[in-house]
């Protein structure tokens, strides 16, 4: 077979977070599970986990899936900073 | 049958899927006729009438890409203007067919023949043959799609018929079983048809560190080395379809000739003319046409150039500043291994006529022998 | 929480776009409505880089990259294809830039959409060249900044009013018609649900905001979207069978909240910023009248 521009493997393998100058570290106890981070995110860098260990508002809340930042993917550009209607990302800066 | 019909009657012998084309002249007729086949229910062939060629490119090599087998034809004006988009269908290694019928470039506007149009695409990885009959128009069609699916090759095909003196003249025809045509042809199956269940990229960017050269070479190798691969495909269709395809050259009494010219397309038939007549003259002269220009048939010149004492490359094309590309590709041939004579003859452009007592001249002027550049049938300004 | 868009992902991790891109939010959304049965063909702009260096892609749905100017063909190209093997069932998206659309790409969307070829036009519109650094398109807007239109002594930012290519196939009776912008998810998304129900051309233009071609922090990206409709500045409408829908923002925005938070408009004194504002009023009394007639 010919040598073909042809390209299957995934990007996903790939670690981008040095593209980042801040990284956004999410405060649980203020997190209610809207999932508006998770849907607002360029990078799909935002999991939905059910992690009972992972604090919440209330209980009412624990059960729920819960936004889980992968830092290998994140680009730091701070937009579920910006759209989290609770106030409960925020970003850090990241150390030298 | 004209040479549009008998390109027509091939693309229906090839059972082709997708056909997008956009007319001009005198590539037209081809666009009609298939357009009224595929309206009749003769073709069952989806038929796109695009806005432009580089749509019609670029649409067939879509098409192609989702693995039907696609065809689309153009002149002059609108094969330049598919340029970008034949690059693209090579380096996807598309096995495409597109019929050419070589027309004249503008400014000023001339619709009559030459070979100026193909000969700027030479160097996109589409490869190319010349037609001298309009028998040959439609069994290059069928060879052609052969030939570019053939899964070591994997690049497109370009075929050209000259100007009115193919394209619209009508020459007897015998047009090939219907049913032989689809045994040796066969549905297209293309291994790197566009895949649901394994999603790829189709021309993902490549950095210079990647594999980008090693694709070019790969194309560049894959067809430097389909020679003896077409020749063989050439003896099967001969001998199935009980054709007279040549090889990637003809040779025309070279067997004892001393003085030769190259030729492609229908100006060859002249020249074999006024030969015929030159031989009844005593004169030793013979005659080498390029029914393949890529891969450009190098070992089969050098072959039949050996102890001739002069070679006139005739040239229906023009390059400014250079000698023709065809003298220039025949020279590199035969470079540290035949020292031949060589005269470059320009002829033909804008539908001019090449006629005997043109050739007669060649042959005359041939003599001299100097690597030099002649205008054929030229005024004196 | 039950999610408001679909959950599956086509679109993975790891692609090269900018933090804050846009014109990813929109390919995003787009191949969560449009599914995996879904070719995709997409010409020189942002997004035939951002998917990934050979031998990597970054979308789960096939993508054919094409020349610049070629993706209306393209499309043509892939539905017949498809449709000559009986996959008719398969939908084909071609996703091009503002450039690859309003400029070089023109002829070949409206002639793709004349033809009435069963496919979906996205428009990723970031209103200008971005992938080749920034240079002004015909979808640029009236005074911004860009590396073709710079500001020096003699103002020279963009001074002719953005082309918009949605009004233009409304023109040409495209069966769907419709803008979207990444501030609406929900809607982007029902949007490109509704063109896969509707056989034949639709068009839709996302308006897709670029950090580093409109000098905006790119945590603004998703507010800039909504301010761009809450503003008027990108009316949200829908055309279909010759219906018109305006979408009229609940909340509604400044001119100056959207354009102060982008460095392309960074330059414009008042009467600059007046031009727009008028021009602003004037398209959405126009789009209003449409709607009523
Ligand atoms: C025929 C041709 N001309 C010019 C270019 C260079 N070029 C590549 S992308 C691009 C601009 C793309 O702009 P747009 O369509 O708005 O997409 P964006 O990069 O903004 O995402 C240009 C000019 C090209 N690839 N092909
Ligand atoms: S900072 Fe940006 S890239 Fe990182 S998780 Fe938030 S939205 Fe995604
Ligand atoms: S330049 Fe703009 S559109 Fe292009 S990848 Fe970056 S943010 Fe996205
Ligand atoms: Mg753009």
């Amino acid at each position: 077979m010919p040598f073909l521009p042809i390209t299957y493997a995934s990007t996903s393998t790939k670690i981008l977070s040095s593209w980042r100058t801040s990284k956004p570290v999410i405060d649980y106890t203020k997190c209610t599970r809207c999932a508006i981070c998770w849907k607002f995110c360029p990078d799909v860098a935002i999991d939905l986990v059910v992690d009972s260990r992972l604090k919440s508002p209330n209980e009412k809340f624990s059960s729920l899936e819960a936004p889980s930042i992968d830092y290998d993917h994140c680009k730091g550009c701070g937009i579920c900073e910006t759209e989290c209607p609770f106030g409960a990302i925020e970003m850090v800066r990241e150390e030298e | 049958m004209t040479g549009n019909e008998a390109v027509a009657a091939g693309v229906k012998l090839s059972n082709v899927k997708v056909i997008a084309a956009y007319p001009i002249t005198p590539q037209t007729t081809i666009v009609e006729k298939l357009a009224e086949m595929v309206a009749n229910g003769e073709l069952n062939s989806k038929f796109i009438e695009v806005e432009s060629e580089h749509s019609a490119m670029s649409a067939v090599t879509a098409s192609e890409m989702t693995g039907v087998r696609s065809f689309t034809a153009s002149s002059s004006h609108g094969l330049l203007y598919m340029h970008e988009a034949l690059h693209w269908a090579a380096g996807m290694r598309l096995p495409l067919v597109m019929t050419v019928v070589n027309r004249a470039i503008g400014p000023p506007w001339s619709i009559w023949g030459e070979h100026t149009d193909s000969f700027n695409q030479k160097d996109t990885g589409w490869l190319q043959m010349y037609c001298e009959t309009n028998q040959e128009a439609m069994d290059s069609i069928l060879l052609g799609y052969k030939i570019a699916e053939n899964n070591k090759l994997l690049l497109p095909v370009m075929n050209m018929l000259d100007a009115f003196t193919l394209s619209h003249t009508s020459e007897p025809v015998e047009v090939r079983s219907h049913s032989t045509a689809a045994d040796y042809l066969g549905e297209l199956e293309l291994e790197s048809k566009m895949d649901f269940n394994n999603p790829a990229g189709y021309g993902s960017i490549v950095p210079p560190d990647g594999p980008f050269m090693e694709m070019k070479k790969d194309m560049r190798d894959s067809m430097y080395n389909a020679t003896n691969a077409i020749k063989k495909e050439i003896t099967t269709f001969n001998d199935l379809f009980n054709a007279e395809l040549p090889g990637l050259t003809e040779n025309f009494m070279m067997e004892d000739a001393d003085y030769a010219l190259i030729t492609l397309g229908a100006i060859s038939s002249t020249a074999k003319y006024t030969i015929r007549k030159l031989r009844e003259r005593g004169q030793k002269v013979g005659l080498i046409r390029l029914y393949f220009y890529r891969p450009f048939p190098g070992e089969e010149i050098v072959k039949a150039v050996k102890g001739l004492k002069g070679l006139g490359v005739v040239e229906r094309n023009l390059s400014f500043g250079q000698r023709g590309p065809t003298f220039e590709d025949v020279a590199t041939a035969l470079y540290g291994r035949v020292d031949v004579p060589m005269r470059n003859y320009v002829v033909g452009l804008g539908g001019r006529d090449v006629r005997v007592k043109d050739y007669e001249l060649m042959f005359e002027n041939l003599v001299e022998g100097n690597n030099e550049i002649e205008w054929v049938n030229v005024e004196a300004r | 929480m039950p999610l408001t868009i679909p959950r599956e992902e086509y679109m993975e991790q790891g692609h090269t776009a900018c933090a804050g891109c846009g014109a990813a939010l929109s390919m995003r959304y787009m191949l969560k409505a449009a599914g995996p049965k879904t070719a995709l063909a997409i010409p020189a702009c942002c997004w035939s880089v951002v998917p990934g260096e050979f031998p990597a892609t970054n979308l789960k749905v096939p993508l054919l990259y094409t020349p610049f100017a070629a993706a209306g063909a393209a499309i043509s190209g892939l539905r017949e294809g498809l449709d000559a093997q009986g996959k008719e069932d398969y939908n084909v998206f071609a996703f091009a830039g503002d450039g690859g659309t309003a400029d070089i790409g023109l002829q070949g969307l409206s002639a793709a959409m004349e033809r009435g070829h069963n496919v979906i036009y996205i428009m990723y519109d970031n209103e200008a060249y971005m992938n080749t650094g920034i240079q002004r398109s015909g979808s640029t807007p009236y005074g911004a900044w860009t590396t073709t239109t710079p500001v020096g002594m003699k103002r020279d930012f963009k001074k002719q009013n953005k082309k918009f290519v949605a009004d233009l196939m409304i023109a040409q009776n495209v069966p769907y018609v419709a803008t979207a912008t990444i501030g609406y998810p929900e809607d982007l998304e029902r949007k490109i649900s509704i063109a896969k129900s509707i056989k034949g051309p639709k068009f839709i233009q996302i308006l897709s905001p670029c950090p580093p071609g409109w000098y905006h922090n790119s945590a603004d990206t998703v507010k800039i979207s909504r301010l761009a409709v809450e503003s008027k500045v990108f009316p949200l409408y829908e055309f279909r069978n010759g219906k018109f829908s305006l979408f009229k923002p609940g909340k509604t925005a400044r001119l100056t909240d959207y354009l102060s938070l982008q460095g392309r408009f960074a330059h414009l004194k008042d009467d600059e910023i007046k031009v727009i504002e008028e021009s602003v009023n004037e398209r959405w009394s126009y789009l209003l009248k449409k709607e009523q007639s």
